[in-house]
């Protein structure tokens, strides 16, 4: 679908470099911001590398842009907002979680929760049931000892 | 003509497999010993054969034959020899033929040493491992041929990617294919004994050397691809959560879950039909690994060209082999008798809970992968799971499997009191502490991610240091004498720590710095006077690269000269970055340099990574302890085999 787009685009998209000298903020607390930022943010046109690892013109972009914001006074949240109204949820790393989304989020507590309740029932139920005989008697045996019995 | 040969093998193989995969099942299962015998020479033919059409396919490598289509994609003559051998597994058709050779090769290695296997239950297992033979086999000749001709073969070829010419990345997929692969044969034994409907201690003896090799090959693998992110990728990474990462992650989580669970049917016959289920999962998630691999439906950094034909195919092999073994599960696993029994405090329960954490930690890695397809599937959402998210969601399993893991591996079997079991542990509880405190104290940042790593990683290796001592009766001349599986295990755990402290603090200490260097000037990172002295136009081989000569000082003392590079391979056009790295135990000194600059000078990072080394030290020190356990004699594939083969008699009940 998509794939010859991105794959052209890869292949247009000069070899930059990641983070570049000049784009570096002066102020070391919003430059520490930006790249927590960066780090959610996943470049649109590469295969899985978020803005700050990636070499790609629109990444180098999206750090612009980024900074240009928490220049101008964005909260981190307003930052995410801005770029995600722009490029669609799927530039942001971490799904957020809301909606169907929250299935993703409650699989682990769920399942964990499930397995440990399922191991302590299983380990009680074993522990009584081990006071029965281990092996049921097969239809034949049970003939037998009612013959027995009967005698 | 050999490349016709080795395709006319390939051919032989599949014929030869599928004759294995059911002249032994119908004698196993009527009792006819000679149709049962089969399966030897069988899987002994399907080996060499595979292994001559692999030969012939390198040897087209080895010699540039252009007039193959594969060769001709992903080598070229200026290509160094070692590139042109791991070339051959550098690409969806070749690397799928060293899995079916390895494949083969666990099978007839199962033939070779089972020697000591009952004869059905062996002749089971050869004739399943064969149907996934079969079953690749077919895959490679109907969609992904590796010996297509070209008519009129060109003068070069088009050269490998770059990036896959690097000697960590040579050795990266064979080791990753030998656990992932290595795991069929726990699949393989698991189906073996559902149809046969028996599991005893003698069956965990036999599984248990296959899925420690598997075990200790993915954790190789893993390592190397990690490592090799590290110093090739040019930012120092280690782990991205990237799809194809987690496909060989899983397995991983999986087959360390298996492992500890085959201990608890071994040692006491207890947790049959969930060690059976986990065998099938284990293999059943390296199958989905492959499947998200070569199919291209989850986009990733490292996938192969994607091909849909191929995507169904493997999943359809996916769907025959884990739907078919988990129906025979079903109509099965109540045979399973258990035997053992063991109260809510002891080693069983702890190893119940290590399978917990590590399935459920399995389940939210295969969860996150999948979550992007799953949603633009269901709901048209085109979305991404990433690292940010995999932190959060992993983390917290992992922490909570080191916080139990000492404590367990101390308890004993069948019942224990639970401060009786951690009194031998405050030792190691104290020095673990004083880790958090020195941490504390030394640290620049008093980051929780440094605290809790160093600290639960510290608890685990005096855990296992202290379980050692305990094991030898507080005796130094004892230690000497342990069994070496007791060494193994203190390995494998204590790795596990060495792997933690190195993770938590790479992560809260390491330092960048992104500047424009001019020749000459010295500049300051983190202590570390850090001059840009020259650089240098070198021609390499096949690429042409731009080498920078750096010096470290530290308090006016040489630390090192470096040389990163900055390489671009002209025929595929595709520029790679060679960092310089300054190994230490205590830190890397971790040099780029990028493009020059309009304003002279030239870009150049610098990254000081405090105890990056432990984590692959630690991941050696996992695989050596697995290798320690492999050679304990107990452990030996044939050996006890036979002693352990006729407790008819069930063990009393308590």
């Amino acid at each position: 679908m998509l794939k010859p787009l991105i794959l052209a685009l890869a292949l247009l998209a000069t070899p930059l470099w990641a983070v570049q000298p000049d784009e570096v903020l002066s102020d070391p607390v919003l430059e520490a911001r930006a790249r927590e930022i960066s780090k959610v943010l996943r470049c649109p046109v590469c295969q899985g590398e978020n803005i700050d690892d990636s070499n790609a013109a629109v990444s180098r972009d999206l750090r612009l842009v980024v900074r240009a914001r928490l220049v101008a006074g964005d909260a981190d949240w307003q930052v995410l907002d801005y770029i995600t109204a722009r490029y669609g949820e799927y530039v942001l790393f971490e799904p957020e979680p809301k909606g169907v989304n929250l299935i993703l989020y409650l699989t682990g507590p769920v399942a964990l929760l499930l397995a440990l309740g399922g191991a302590a029932v299983f380990l009680r139920r074993r522990r009584q049931g081990n006071t029965a005989p281990a092996v049921k008697l097969s239809a034949d045996e049970a003939r037998r000892l009612a013959e027995i019995l009967r005698e | 003509m050999l490349n016709e040969l080795g395709h006319f093998a390939l051919i032989l193989a599949f014929a030869v497999a599928a004759v294995q995969a059911t002249v032994p099942l119908i004698g196993a299962h009527k009792g006819w010993a000679g149709w049962m015998a089969v399966g030897e020479p069988a899987a002994s033919a399907h080996f060499l054969l595979i292994a001559f059409s692999f030969g012939a396919l390198t040897w087209a490598f080895v010699t540039s034959d252009f007039s193959l289509q594969l060769v001709y994609a992903n080598s070229h003559t200026d290509k160094p020899m070692l590139y042109k051998i791991s070339g051959v597994w550098g690409n969806h058709e070749g690397s799928m033929l060293l899995w079916v050779l390895i494949l083969a090769g666990f099978g007839a290695s199962a033939a070779w040493f089972g020697a000591a296997l009952p004869p059905r239950l062996r002749a089971r297992v050869l004739s399943v491992q064969a149907m996934i033979g079969v079953a690749f086999l077919g895959f490679i000749i109907f969609t992904s041929n590796p010996f297509l001709r070209i008519e009129s073969p060109p003068f070069n070829g088009q050269d490998l990617n770059p990036l896959l010419q690097d000697p960590g990345l040579a050795f990266h997929p064979p080791f990753l294919y030998l656990g992932y692969v290595g795991l069929s044969m726990a699949f393989s034994f698991a189906v073996a004994a559902l149809i046969e409907g028996r599991v005893d201690a003698a069956w965990a003896r036999w599984v248990r050397p296959w899925t420690l090799a598997a075990w200790m090959f993915l954790t190789v693998g893993i390592a190397l691809g990690s490592w090799w992110a590290y110093y090739e990728l040019g930012w120092g990474g280690f782990w991205f959560w990237d799809p194809v990462e987690n496909a060989s992650f899983m397995p991983w989580l999986l087959s360390a879950a298996l492992l500890h669970s085959a201990i608890v049917v071994e040692k006491r016959e207890a947790l049959k039909s969930w060690t059976i289920l986990l065998a099938i999962l284990a293999f059943g998630f390296s199958l989905i690994g492959t499947f998200i691999v070569r199919s291209g439906v989850i986009t990733s950094v490292h996938s192969f060209a994607s091909d849909p034909q191929r995507g169904i195919f493997i999943l359809a092999i996916l769907a025959v082999f884990v739907g078919g073994a988990l129906t025979l599960f079903a109509a099965r696993a109540g045979a399973m008798q258990a035997k053992g029994v063991f109260g809510m405090v002891s080693r069983e329960s702890a190893l119940v809970l290590n399978n917990i954490l590590l399935a459920v930690a399995a389940l939210v890695v295969f969860a996150g992968t999948v979550w992007p397809l799953v949603a633009e599937l269901f709901w048209a959402r085109k979305l991404s799971v990433g690292a940010p998210f995999f932190e959060k969601a992993f983390t917290p399993f992992m922490l909570a499997l080191a916080i139990a893991l000492p404590i367990g591996a101390v308890m004993p079997w069948k019942r224990a009191t639970f401060l009786r079991a951690l009194r031998p542990l405050w030792p190691a509880a104290l020095l673990a502490l004083a880790v958090v405190a020195l941490v504390w104290t030394v640290g620049t940042n008093r980051s929780t991610v440094a605290l809790v790593g160093a600290g639960l990683g510290s608890w685990l290796v005096f855990g296992a240091l202290s379980e050692l001592w305990l094991r030898a009766a507080h005796t130094p001349a004892r230690l000497a004498r342990l069994p070496r599986a007791d060494w193994g295990k203190a390995f494998a755990h204590g790795g596990l720590g060495i792997t933690f402290i190195g993770i938590g603090l790479l992560t809260a200490w390491q330092s960048e710095d992104i500047r424009v260097a001019q020749i000459g000037q010295p500049f300051t990172v983190s202590g570390y006077e850090i001059t840009l002295d020259a650089v240098e136009r070198v021609q390499g081989p096949n690429y042409i690269s731009s080498t920078g000569t750096m010096t470290v000082r530290q308090g006016g003392k040489l630390v090192a000269t470096l040389h990163p590079e900055k390489r671009v391979y002209p025929v595929q056009g595709m520029p790679t970055t060679e960092a310089a790295i300054d190994n230490g135990i205590w830190r890397d000194v971790y040099l780029v340099v990028g493009d020059p600059q309009d304003g002279g000078g030239w870009a150049v990072r610098t990254y000081i990574k405090p105890f990056a080394n432990w984590i692959w030290a630690g991941s050696i020190l996992m695989a050596l302890g697995g290798l320690l356990s492999l050679s304990d004699r107990r452990y030996r594939v044939a050996a006890g085999a036979r002693k352990a083969a006729p407790p008819l008699q069930a063990t009393p009940a308590e």
